[in-house]
């Protein structure tokens, strides 16, 4: 770890306006992923931003009957609401099925969504990695790749995006409210939140310097039977090898989305329009143009398949 | 005391602590966080420095240089030890590894260079601004393609020997009405043990202090004066706590070289650990191996031709992996085969893990085992029955001491309900789960070793026992007590045990099964020679008083048993050595492992339901510690089964997954039920204890039942562990086939 400077802000606008002044910084909440990261070296903020007490910790009933979940809500209390649990069970089970009762307890919506990869070459400095390096190489694509991604992938990155919390939020169509340090608020759907490696795999999402999460809004409930199936080697604690979060319907429609795959959570809207027709040929165009290794090739069939498991599981 | 012929009756077959489910003594202080680990200890009057190992990033090559200015002109920093400053080193007796790389580089993360610092987070801090060159060079990473230069171990002693033939395998197997021929393969496999390697060293002088996390103690001292070139006089290993040990903190590590270096070189004491993600490129591991297995067999079930040839790969010096000692002990067979060969490998240090050989030869052996009996259409409970031999099947002269592996699997089968098995494999479905039972035999060897202890009396009545024998989350501190409890006729909580400290009486300590059956023999020495003391006290005759209930007493003279100790504490030291009964006898602990899986019919994943494990080990003498033992073992296995793989990168040369999350081992929702049976029965012939160890046994065969369930459950044989999900959607199941 190299040594930092810390602050601690009380409003999202300062939080915005010490990282525009300090460059390099880094906000800080749960610190479940970055202080491992720092500890490695991975990541080596100057400067951090404490934004564990500005107050965005609440979950409020929003005047469209959606739901906005402040960005400081940790994993446990959100899958234990019970609007949550009531309405978007895609959303509680998603997150009960990750990390430990521990981490859940300290990790915020917004770290969460803003995670890094688990990719074991991005978190071994002696590896090439462009995502920790750029244009050092990539040392995971003829390496283990078992995990890693089949799609939306590049010859520099095939990393994923290990959240589960994310496929639920994004088969759930959920979007993310930030603000600047001019105090200007966007809302960003959580489709154009992350961006792909292409060849510059370091950047990993939309967000300008400065920027900063402040809530994420749900839409109303939207109903269907909402199921999180998490394929996993080991029954807890582990990262997906793929996961699916699907909303279906008596009629066979439906939402979904994909986690384990990809850079982001990995959803083609076109696809769900074949779910009445099954899961081989909603795979077919949801995985289109999928490039996966010798090693994880296997995913694709394990798409399918889960697919199937949770259209079955819908029926019943 | 040499113990030369079988045990007859003794003090401890009055079991009035010996063999009773006690709760460990040293429970109450790890449970509240009092039981001091190598780490935790307070030196006092020292200010310890800290220091933090750099591995190499490199596979195979040379140090051109390390840049230290920058680290070096860090707040806090010491200094820096490297291969240049750090004076000649060798290497242990028994790990190959040279623990200060420089300036060849031997393997990934081997260590290169320590950073000492007044604060951890200085030392690591600097640790990460050493600049190091390093020139390449290419290496052999490849077990399969290093394969083919492998050499074929010579034979040896027939407990070790590494090739051998029985009639003529060839022949027999040729003319065998039902064959099997298969390859199988194991990864290689990390300890990931919880407590880190880690050593806090201090000299004074010419003497030098670790305290340490090692299994045995002995090993420790001899390997550390070996490596430094000192006197072991000279050197104090101090390791009453180990946080887990599994073969992994054999003995000298990278760590106690480290920290003994940069406290000599700083002239301060010195504290490191090992972190995490250098545990499993910078120590030992289990080695991958890939076996060739061939059983010929007459069509009532007969083998008449067993085979087993198997290759893994180490660094130069290190060993071959002995897959094939159970192959060579468990069933009969005319015409037999075993075959090891070590080829030349540029990763880490493979070395021993838990039942070393026998946990990888089995994983082959019991899938073989039950290919077979599908061959011939036979149960494969019944076809281990019927391949049962009371003699050793190498030398019929040879018998078993005891040999309960029918018993073990009848019973097992019984109480399990394999009779409720499906007989064709896909037969059993519950919603979305295929449901499969599967069955292996265990067997793993019964050494024993000699072992000193001393025991002291004192005027309250208090027994203090003494020995270097390490308890590594075993139970030693327990069943040392109980025997010293049981030899003088006292409650267990009169008994003081102090163990890990090499400046007690030596022991062979944890390690190869031998703990417990060895070191409770030592003590029982020693507790010979106290009562013989306290009689003399007494003016008893040697060996006539009954010790019981705290009393020492000959017809109707009675005394308290502290009173001998009225005009000062009485002290007896002695070492249970061993004569030819381990020759004339095959002594081996036996067992049957039986477990059904869930296997989900959409992803595959696997899912174990229930475990029973039926064990054949002498004298049990705590059947909660022994317990403990076991449960812990199957759930090893159930890891090396299912997940255990530290996966190499023939690239780069490394084990790419070097941290707990990508290295996974079993939690605690992989593991809902187990069963332990413990079958008792007394073994005359190893010590007067009559106890055999249990903690290796317990592993050995369960991953190969696992695989057995997994194909009873869907019809898919694995033959490469760990059976991912990935491997059965990958190979013929079919998701539609129904029964």
């Amino acid at each position: 770890m190299k040594s930092f400077t810390y602050q601690r802000v009380t409003t999202a606008l300062d939080a915005a306006k010490a990282a525009d002044k300090t460059p390099g910084s880094k906000f800080i909440a749960g610190g479940t992923n970055l202080l491992d990261l720092m500890k490695l070296q991975i990541e080596k903020p100057a400067h951090l931003i404490d934004i564990s007490k500005t107050g965005l910790n609440k979950i409020e009933l929003n005047t469209d009957g959606g739901l906005r979940i402040g960005a400081m809500v940790n994993n446990t209390d959100l899958a234990s609401h019970n609007v949550v649990r009531r309405d978007y069970g895609l959303l509680a089970r998603a997150l009960l099925s990750g990390a430990s009762g521990q981490l859940r307890n300290k990790a915020t919506t917004s770290g969460n969504l803003l995670q890094r990869t688990r990719c074991p070459y991005f978190y071994d400095t002696n590896q090439l990695c462009n995502k920790r390096v750029p244009g050092s190489g990539c040392a995971a694509i003829a390496g283990f790749s078992r995990q890693l991604a089949i799609i939306g992938s590049s010859d520099h990155c095939i990393a994923t995006h290990p959240s589960d919390m994310a496929v639920a939020m994004r088969a759930l169509d959920a979007t993310v409210e930030t603000v600047n340090v001019r105090g200007e608020h966007r809302k960003i759907p959580i489709a154009d939140l992350y961006l792909l490696p292409g060849s510059t795999p370091h950047l990993e999402n939309t967000l300008q310097p400065g920027e900063i999460i402040t809530s994420v809004l749900l839409p109303p409930p939207i109903g269907g039977k909402q199921i999180y199936q998490k394929i996993r080697d080991r029954a807890s604690y582990a990262f997906a090898t793929i996961s699916v979060g699907a909303i279906i319907y008596p009629d066979g429609s439906g939402k979904l989305a994909l986690g384990g795959v990809a850079a982001k959570p990995w959803r083609i809207e076109q696809a769900e329009a074949l779910l009445p027709k099954g899961s081989k040929l909603v795979t077919e165009r949801l995985l289109a143009g999928a490039r996966p290794t010798g090693e994880n090739q296997y995913k694709i069939m394990l798409v399918e398949r889960t697919i199937e498991s949770v259209i079955q599981q819908a029926k019943r | 005391m040499k113990f030369d012929k079988p045990a007859g009756k003794n003090a401890i077959d009055q079991l009035k602590v010996v063999g009773k489910p006690i709760d460990r003594i040293d429970g109450p202080l790890k449970t509240t966080g009092r039981a001091t680990y190598a780490y935790e200890h307070q030196i006092a009057e020292t200010k310890p420095a800290y220091g933090y190992i750099v591995g190499a990033g490199i596979a195979k090559g040379r140090i051109e240089a390390i840049h230290q200015t920058a680290a070096k002109s860090l707040p806090g920093v010491i200094g820096v030890i490297t291969a240049s400053n750090a004076g000649p080193l060798k290497t242990g007796r028994f790990y190959a590894d040279r623990l200060l790389a420089g300036p060849d580089v031997d393997h990934y993360h081997q260590a290169i260079a320590i950073v000492v610092a007044e604060s951890f987070e200085q030392a690591r801090a600097g640790a990460a601004l050493l600049r190091v060159d390093y020139v390449k060079s290419k290496g052999s990473f490849d077990l399969k393609k290093a394969g083919a230069s492998a050499t074929i171990l010579n034979p040896g002693r027939p407990s070790t020997a590494a090739t051998a033939e029985v009639s003529s395998f060839e022949d027999g197997f040729k003319s065998a009405p039902f064959k099997l021929d298969e390859i199988y393969t194991t990864p290689d496999q990390s300890h990931a043990m919880m407590e880190p390697h880690a050593t806090i060293a201090k000299w004074d002088g010419e003497k030098l202090t670790c305290w340490c996390s090692i299994q045995q103690i002995n090993w420790g001292v001899r390997d550390l004066a070996n490596i430094l070139g000192i006197d072991p006089k000279n050197i104090r290993l101090i390791s009453a706590f180990i946080g887990g040990g599994f073969g992994g903190k054999g003995t000298v590590l990278s760590d106690i070289v480290a920290a003994s270096l940069a406290a000599r070189l700083t002239g301060r004491t010195v504290k490191i650990t090992l972190q995490r993600t250098l545990m499993f490129n910078n120590t030992i591991h289990r080695p991958a191996t890939i076996q060739r297995l061939r059983i010929g067999a007459d069509a009532d079930g007969t083998i008449t031709s067993i085979g087993h040839e198997s290759l893994s790969g180490n660094i130069p010096r290190g060993f071959a992996e002995y897959t094939t000692t159970s192959t060579r002990t468990l069933y009969a067979g005319k015409n037999r085969m075993t075959q090891l060969k070590l080829a030349l490998l540029n990763l880490p240090e493979g070395a021993a893990m838990r039942a070393p050989g026998e946990a990888s030869g089995m994983m082959a052996l019991e899938i073989a085992m039950d290919e077979m009996a599908a061959k011939l259409k036979m149960d494969p409970v019944e076809f281990r029955i019927k391949n049962d031999t009371q003699v050793h099947p190498e030398n019929p002269k040879r018998t078993f001491s005891t040999r309960l592996l029918v018993e073990c699997l009848q019973t097992g089968a019984k109480k399990f309900k394999w009779e409720s098995r499906s007989k064709q494999p896909r037969g059993k479905e519950e919603g979305d789960w295929l449901l499969g039972m599967g069955v292996a035999s265990a067997v793993r060897g019964a050494p024993i070793m000699k072992c000193a202890a001393r025991v002291r009396l004192s005027n309250k009545g208090i027994v203090t026992v003494e020995t270097d024998m390490t308890d590594i989350g075993t139970g030693s501190y327990t069943i040392i007590a109980q025997t010293a409890a049981e030899m003088m006729g006292i409650e267990i909580n009169k008994v003081v045990v102090k163990l890990g400290d090499s400046s007690l009486p030596e022991s062979p300590g944890s390690a190869g099964q031998w703990g417990a059956a060895s070191s409770t023999s030592g003590v029982y020495a020693a507790c010979v020679k106290l009562r013989e003391k306290v009689e003399q006290m007494f003016g008893f005759e040697p060996g006539t008083a009954e010790f019981s209930d705290g009393k020492v007493s000959v017809k109707n003279k009675k005394y308290s048993l502290s009173k001998a100790a009225d005009s000062g504490e009485l002290i007896s030291e002695d070492e249970m050595t061993y004569g030819e009964l381990s020759r004339e006898f095959a002594q081996d602990t036996f067992g049957a492992h039986f477990v059904e899986v869930a296997v989900n019919k959409y992803s595959c994943e696997i899912r174990v339901r229930r475990m029973l494990a039926v064990c054949h080990a002498g004298r049990i003498l705590n059947p909660k510690t022994a317990r403990s033992q076991v449960i812990g073992a199957m759930t090893m296995g159930v890891g090396a089964a299912l997940m255990e793989e530290l996966v190499v990168d023939t690239n780069v040369g490394f084990f790419v997954n070097h941290d707990l999350a990508g290295y996974e081992v079993p939690v605690h929702a992989d593991i809902p039920h187990q069963d332990v049976i413990l079958l008792e029965d007394l073994d005359p012939t190893m010590s007067p204890m009559k106890a055999k160890g249990i903690g290796e046994l317990g592993l050995v065969g369960v991953a190969a039942a696992i695989a057995n369930a997994v194909y009873n459950a869907t019809g898919v044989r694995i033959r490469e562990y760990p059976i991912s999900l990935h491997k059965i959607l990958e190979s013929s199941y079919n998701l539609e086939e129904n029964n």
